[in-house]
């Protein structure tokens, strides 16, 4: 056993440090490199550039308080989609924190939107607390609200989800789903294009 | 439930059967130490290396020789991450200004990368510096799993061996596995990962600002390299807080599938690897069939829960399935399959809350771990796992016939069945005893975010989490304190490396002994009656073991969130 312990000095030190130039460095830093000049866009985290400064980024959610944006999903990201702080709630079912913060959000969300069952991811909070993503319904939830709020046709604003809504890949892979920074990127262009 | 999430799980399933033989074939390429392709390229890494560290690749080690090297080996990167994340302050690529880790969370972060299992007691996007994710972390989740995977050949050179005293030489496994399969692999799918949108760079984040004018930091860096082997080595130990539900680990569907498919790739390749090394792959598939039906039995419970939802919910007038910690590009069904996925194997990735499960569709993550993670189960990890339950079957299925029991051409006698018997012992021992010690002291009252049965699932999925090397949490538990980091980090190196000495010295005794050629009175170990004796014997040891405690917990949450009852 002493012997077994001698003889695997040598080795454990020396190939502890060879691994630790090739996997904790070179295989990184190679791929950062490859990355950078390959897919610079989506090595960087996928940035959308507008009007000359970054407004996000395509994978990541944002939080929208203002009833002209159909609203994100509701999120315990650090304050709410906090870009340093990704989290999801960690509720239980059972939990009393849960059940209260779904029926604050059900009734804020009945008020501004009346008439309609809400749709369930609109109530939970995701797991990264950055979902990007709402669910089809959840938009067709919000555009009665949007069409007010905006003074826009409601076929227009219902037209604009369905050309928004992405679909599964080869449709079995993912959801259907709408992208809420995009959708309403394009709501401000028709409302840009409606004032010029 | 829908058909389309069926045809997603059938299809996860059917894709990954099909990639069990080629994954086999070039596993059994690096057992049997055969030149591949590869060597063109990394040859001349790979004898370079032996030079430097005075290694004679060819130098067959007994099982001690094998077992000490491993571990001082182990040992040795064990401090090296200690250091880094202790001196992480000083050292350079840290664009945030992070300070060092405090020396419990430092001491519970590098035993749970050495260990395989990944644990994280930390938000890493608020706490780690580009270099202690690269060179701190990175590097553990190559040789963990390249360990893993060689003490698993090591087991199989003792059922293969003749009457001989070696098992391989544990630097040679070491470094073949890394330089010729997990180094080159994860190169290209680090690529994929980021060309489908998974940042890879040295910034620390990067400031927005949003539609409404707020400001948004994006917490960035080389998510991409840490990502792939993650997964490939069934890690686990994500690069942000939330793993592979934040889109940046995670980006879309197709990754998701990816990352599902490469958790299992290699588990499940070395069941053929395994049949190979026998000389009957009859014996790898037969141990396959079992793991493919204890894994469809799991996801077929927790995403029939998921699908029904929180009955608390439904009250309130909010119809559907459990979308709690949920992401919506994932849905309920890749998030019940990849939960069962993760589990099944000791990966511990997750892209759902686990936490915010339903309380019988968060009991089956829970109990997969609890069954031992022997169901495909991490890599090399998971088919020794299995192999010790098979040592067992045979044994009680001995007793029953009065046969003497012999599995794959050797006598499994009193000293292979006590060493089993040890090693499989450890889980229920160290997991029920340090749970039962947290849900009575107040350092370890104090962790739990949910009141109730839930929170007792807590700890229990803590301790669970840690013993089997998951490092999959119920996340709300608060365990950056000196009291978890310290048994949490206890219970991972007793869960990793009092299973793996045993199971050497198995291998070593195995290895001792002839062939014992199968015999009209052998016990067979390829047809369905022997599958249906493994899934028994799994289902029954980890089951009645576990009970009492999952009663205490999901049960009890379960009756609670029918009744309406809440904490």
């Amino acid at each position: 056993m002493n012997k077994d312990i001698l003889t695997s000095l040598r080795p454990a030190l020396v190939m502890t440090i060879l691994f630790a130039i090739l996997l904790g460095l070179a295989y990184p830093l190679a791929l950062t490199g490859i990355g950078q000049l390959v897919f610079p866009s989506q090595a960087n985290g996928s940035l959308i550039q507008q009007d000359g400064r970054f407004v996000g980024s395509a994978l990541i959610g944002q939080g929208f308080s203002s009833d002209r944006y159909f609203s994100s999903r509701p999120s315990a990201a650090g304050g709410g989609y906090d870009g340093l702080a990704s989290s999801g709630s960690n509720l239980g079912p059972t939990s009393q924190a849960l059940i209260a913060r779904v029926k604050a959000d059900r009734d804020a969300l009945t008020r501004a939107n009346p008439g309609r069952p809400i749709p369930v991811d609109l109530v939970t909070a995701s797991g990264s607390g950055l979902d990007p993503d709402i669910s089809p319904d959840a938009a067709y939830y919000q555009v009665d609200r949007i069409a007010r709020v905006r003074s826009m046709d409601v076929g227009r604003v219902k037209s604009l989800v369905d050309q928004t809504i992405e679909r599964p890949l080869f449709g079995i892979l993912g959801e259907p789903r709408v992208n809420v920074l995009e959708i309403n990127r394009r709501l401000d262009r028709i409302g840009a294009s409606k004032t010029e | 439930m829908t058909f389309q999430g069926w045809i997603l799980i059938l299809g996860f399933v059917g894709i990954l059967l099909m990639l069990a033989k080629p994954m086999g074939l070039w596993l059994f390429a690096l057992y049997e130490g055969r030149r591949t392709p590869l060597h063109m390229v990394f040859g001349p890494i790979e004898s370079g290396f032996y030079k430097l560290a005075g290694i004679d690749p060819n130098a067959e080690q007994g099982w001690r020789r094998y077992a000490v090297h491993m571990l001082i080996f182990n040992a040795a990167l064990l401090l090296f991450t200690y250091a880094v994340l202790r001196l992480q302050g000083v050292l350079p690529l840290n664009p945030l200004g992070y300070a060092g880790l405090s020396e419990h969370l430092s001491f519970n972060t590098a035993v749970s990368f050495t260990t395989n299992t990944n644990w994280q007691s930390y938000g890493g996007e608020s706490t780690m510096s580009n270099l202690s994710q690269m060179l701190g972390l990175t590097i553990h989740n190559f040789l963990s799993a390249a360990t893993g995977i060689a003490l698993a050949f090591a087991l199989f050179r003792g059922f293969a061996g003749r009457e001989t005293k070696g098992i391989g030489n544990f630097w040679a496994d070491l470094t073949r596995i890394t330089l010729y399969l997990l180094l080159p692999a994860c190169f290209l799918y680090a690529l994929f990962l980021i060309a489908s949108g998974v940042p890879q760079t040295l910034a620390g984040s990067v400031d927005v600002t949003t539609l409404e004018g707020a400001r948004q930091t994006l917490a960035l860096g080389p998510v991409a390299s840490q990502e792939a082997i993650k997964m490939l080595g069934t890690n686990g130990g994500g690069f942000f807080n939330t793993n592979s539900a934040h889109p940046f680990e995670n980006p879309s569907a197709l990754t998701n599938f990816v990352q599902m498919l490469s958790i299992f790739l290699i588990g499940v390749g070395l069941t053929y690897t395994f049949g190979k090394a026998v000389g009957n792959v009859r014996q790898g598939w037969a141990i396959l069939a079992a793991m493919t039906f204890l894994f469809l039995l799991g996801t077929a419970v927790t995403y029939w829960q998921e699908a029904a939802g929180n009955p608390v919910l439904h009250q309130l007038g909010i119809a559907g399935g459990n979308m709690e910690g949920k992401e919506v590009r994932f849905g309920i069904a890749a998030s019940a399959l990849f939960s069962v996925v993760t589990t099944a194997a000791s990966c511990g990735a997750v892209n759902a809350m686990h936490d915010s499960f339903t309380a019988l569709g968060g009991m089956i993550p829970l109990l997969n771990i609890q069954l031992g993670e022997v169901v495909v189960g991490g890599v090399g990890a998971g088919i020794y796992g299995f192999l010790l339950f098979a040592i067992l079957a045979v044994f009680v299925a001995g007793l029953m016939v009065g046969r003497t029991p012999e599995y794959v051409g050797k006598k499994i006698e009193g000293r292979e069945v006590k060493l089993a018997v040890l090693a499989i012992a450890v889980l229920p021992l160290m997991i029920l005893g340090f749970s039962a010690l947290a849900s009575v002291l107040p350092a370890g009252l104090a962790g739990p975010l949910n009141k109730g049965p839930h929170g007792f699932s807590e700890i229990l999925y803590a301790f669970t989490s840690a013993v089997g090397n998951n490092g999959s949490a119920f996340a709300g538990l608060t365990a950056n304190t000196p009291f978890y980091n310290g048994m949490l980090g206890v219970a991972m190196w007793v869960g990793r490396f009092c299973v793996i000495v045993p199971m050497l010295a198995i291998a070593g005794g195995l290895a001792a002994k002839k062939y014992t050629p199968e015999t009209a009175g052998s016990f067979p170990t390829t047809g369905p009656l022997w599958t249906g004796l493994l899934i028994g014997l799994i289902l029954i040891v980890g089951g009645l073991t576990f009970l009492p405690s999952l009663a205490l917990g999901p049960i009890a949450d379960h009756v609670a969130m029918i009744n309406g009852q809440l904490f």
